[in-house]
């Protein structure tokens, strides 16, 4: 190792397993591919790309190897407002894209629950937003690539023109290469504001009911309250928007397309274990659900309120205390298993603070792309609650048994056996990476773990 | 790798024929764990440990002699027990009780208690916690013992040589702070095993078991030092402020 460095010791959105890697800092794109191809440096620890570091578990940190921070690729290189594509470097955070963006009309194609992620975040994860069941997830929007890759090179990747490899690494965890800038299609929106319907359900029946009439909007999702037993079990909230047009907002012009979001508070550096726990998420749920009117339509909200709502507290993943937070996010293809899980967890009185559930459409052809069409439930877990182990593994097995799967840039935990169960096409993604990067330059912590 | 509810995949084990040694071992196999390798002194001994480790659920188990007193040989040891990849948690679980009146006697059998349980043990854990340095993680645990905490006059050669580790250890943990790696020291009291048979069990004993649950819950946990049972802290932490006069007259 390199005696100039230092290592950082670094770990996910969740603060959970932080290990120590040497992290580069204010990396450049020319840079990248020598650090590749130099098997002097860090030879059996490897390297692996980090942006911002979104991933809860643990795919963008690299014990006792190098880390590449990527963040100042921070470039937006072209935009062509006539075809609404836009060319930019990896480092740039969605959030940037959406400033920039939004005044001229056009929108992000898929917005994840945060806007703080990098664009080579966004394609390694694949992600999905509100309009998964609509508009497939970030990959389908991608039409090219530049991949600096293991022996050195920097690939051109479109799915024309090399479909395996562009395939394998969008959803591919940073696992096939280094992505240094990419192409993305963008959506015409009139103004920055949503349109959002807003409707109470009083147990599951009636939230799958309102999710699946909320799937002619663009955009829908459920929170729901995974504490309430029995009759009330699956309770929650069904929210779906659409974005407004001029004449729906009350001044139109371009200044309804204005777009400066802020976060409004932070959240305290050091926050006791504990704070959020059974009683007090009980609370939270209690209230949230009992705030919401039965229903309520065609209200204006700005897209960060819509869309992004914990990116208006600043390192909100520290109320969860020094200990952190695991976020369990499976994706089933039928309502009973759907059921079973929530079952389980109601059961059980796992505490998950943010509950979410939404209907996933088709998949790409990714073979480690995480949607597929069925519900997708995403839980945060303080991770001291007592029990988590074993309910989770439980949780695996109704994912499993049912065809679904866990999703990687969520999962921190899960057992090398379970991804193979539930990732049917991961030996055809282990024989592009055999190719691509035979001597496994690229690895992470996740990578160790899951044996990827 | 540990995961994020502190469960790890691989062990490394240093003294790994020892009662508790075997049933940290099982407990974690009933987890994550996988990849074990268990590094002892009697052959014919850690065969059986193999055979249990994979009973518990290891799929790879690997044996390697280990030479506590042999303190040139331990470079060679470590650097074998992390030859075939990480290992995410290292449990130093070797150690001798010693015939305390017989050592009083002999003062050779007196060093060996002193060798194998603070000078190996400083040896090898030092060693290890540079392999774990470079592969930027990894728990040390440590089996240190309340008799440390004081040493009474019927076993002061034992007690004085876990004090040392134990304070060895703590000192090795705040070293390591910000590395990535992290030593968790466990202080059981009496433990009924073979080491401790004839002797007549003391009030508040455990099990190996009970050592096994309270080192798995450690890794989970932030807790870097540990009683087995936990009312001990309090027991051994009034005995600690008890006048000497005093507690030389105590029966225990």
């Amino acid at each position: 190792m390199p005696a100039e460095l230092d290592p950082d010791l670094i770990g996910g959105w969740g603060r959970t397993a932080l290990t120590a890697g040497y992290v580069r800092r204010g990396v450049r794109a020319e840079q990248v591919p020598e650090i590749l191809s130099d098997s002097s440096l860090f030879p059996d620890r490897g390297v692996v790309a980090r942006g911002l570091g979104r991933s809860y578990g643990d795919p963008a940190q690299n014990a006792g190897g190098l880390v590449l921070d990527m963040t100042a690729l921070d470039k937006v290189i072209s935009f062509d407002g006539q075809t609404g594509t836009v060319h930019t470097e990896a480092g740039v955070s969605l959030d940037t894209l959406a400033r920039v963006l939004l005044p001229t009309g056009w929108f992000l194609p898929v917005t994840p629950g945060t806007r703080q992620v990098t664009v080579g975040g966004a394609i390694a994860a694949d992600v999905h937003g509100k309009n998964h069941h609509r508009d497939g997830s970030f990959g389908r929007y991608v039409t090219r690539f530049g991949l600096a890759t293991a022996d050195g090179t920097v690939r051109e990747v479109s799915p024309e023109t090399e479909p395996a490899l562009f395939w394998a690494t969008t959803g591919g965890m940073g696992l096939t290469g280094v992505m240094l800038d990419a192409t993305i299609r963008l959506i015409p929106v009139q103004t920055s504001s949503m349109l959002v319907d807003t409707v109470r359900a009083a147990d599951l029946d009636q939230l799958l009911v309102a999710l699946e009439q909320a799937d002619h909007h663009r955009y829908s999702v459920a929170w729901l309250d995974c504490l309430a037993r029995g009759r009330h079990m699956g309770r929650g909230v069904v929210t779906s928007g659409e974005h407004a047009t001029h004449d729906q907002v009350p001044v139109a012009g371009p200044t309804s397309r204005s777009f400066a979001p802020r976060a409004f508070v932070g959240a305290p550096s050091w926050v006791p274990t504990g704070l959020l726990n059974r009683a007090s998420i009980a609370a939270f749920n209690q209230a949230w659900y009992r705030k919401t009117p039965r229903s309520r339509n065609d209200e204006l909200q700005g897209i960060g309120a819509f869309f992004h709502p914990l990116d208006g507290v600043r390192s909100w993943n520290r109320l969860y205390g020094p200990r952190g937070l695991l976020q369990y996010q499976c994706v089933v293809p039928d309502e009973g298993s759907l059921r079973a899980v929530l079952d389980r967890i109601s059961t059980a009185q796992a505490p998950s603070f943010l509950t979410v559930l939404k209907r996933l459409g088709p998949g790409t052809p990714g073979p480690l792309s995480f949607p597929r069409p069925g519900w997708t439930l995403t839980l945060d877990f303080p991770v001291e609650t007592p029990g988590l182990s074993g309910l989770l593994d439980g949780l695996d097995r109704i994912v499993a048994g049912s065809g679904g799967a866990l999703y990687l840039a969520k999962d921190s935990r899960m057992a090398p056996d379970l991804l193979a169960a539930t990732y049917p096409r991961l030996a055809e993604w282990s024989e592009l990476r055999d190719r691509v990067d035979p001597h496994r330059r690229l690895r992470s912590d996740q990578s160790r773990r899951l044996s990827l | 790798m540990m995961n994020a509810l502190g469960e790890p995949q691989s062990l490394g084990v240093l003294g790994g024929t020892s009662q508790i040694a075997l049933a940290v071992t099982a407990k974690l196999c009933d987890g994550r764990t996988r990849t074990v390798v268990l590094a002892g002194r009697d052959p014919s001994a850690l065969e059986a440990a193999q055979t249990s480790a994979r009973e518990a659920g290891a799929t790879h188990v690997r044996t390697l002699g280990l030479d506590a007193l042999d303190t040139d040989s331990h470079q060679a040891t470590v650097d074998a027990m992390f030859a075939e990849g990480d290992l995410d948690v290292a449990l130093l679980a070797f150690g001798v009780l010693g015939d305390q009146l017989a050592a009083e006697a002999d003062p050779d059998l007196a060093v060996n208690v002193a060798q194998v349980n603070y000078v190996a043990a400083v040896s090898l854990g030092l060693r290890v916690a540079t392999a774990m340095r470079r592969q930027g993680h990894g728990t040390l645990v440590v089996l240190s013992s309340v008799a440390g905490e004081r040493a009474r006059r019927s076993n002061f050669v034992y007690g004085s040589s876990k004090a040392g580790l134990d304070a060895f250890a703590q000192g090795l943990g705040d070293s390591l702070r910000g590395t990535g790696v992290r030593v968790i020291i466990i202080r059981p009291g009496f433990v009924r095993t073979r080491m401790t048979t004839g002797l007549p069990d003391a009030p508040m004993s455990v099990n190996a078991a009970d050592v096994a649950a309270a080192v798995e819950k450690a890794l989970v946990g932030s807790k870097d030092i540990v009683w087995v049972p936990a009312g001990l802290r309090v027991v051994m932490s009034g005995l600690r402020h008890l006048p000497r006069p005093v507690f030389r007259r105590l029966k225990i």
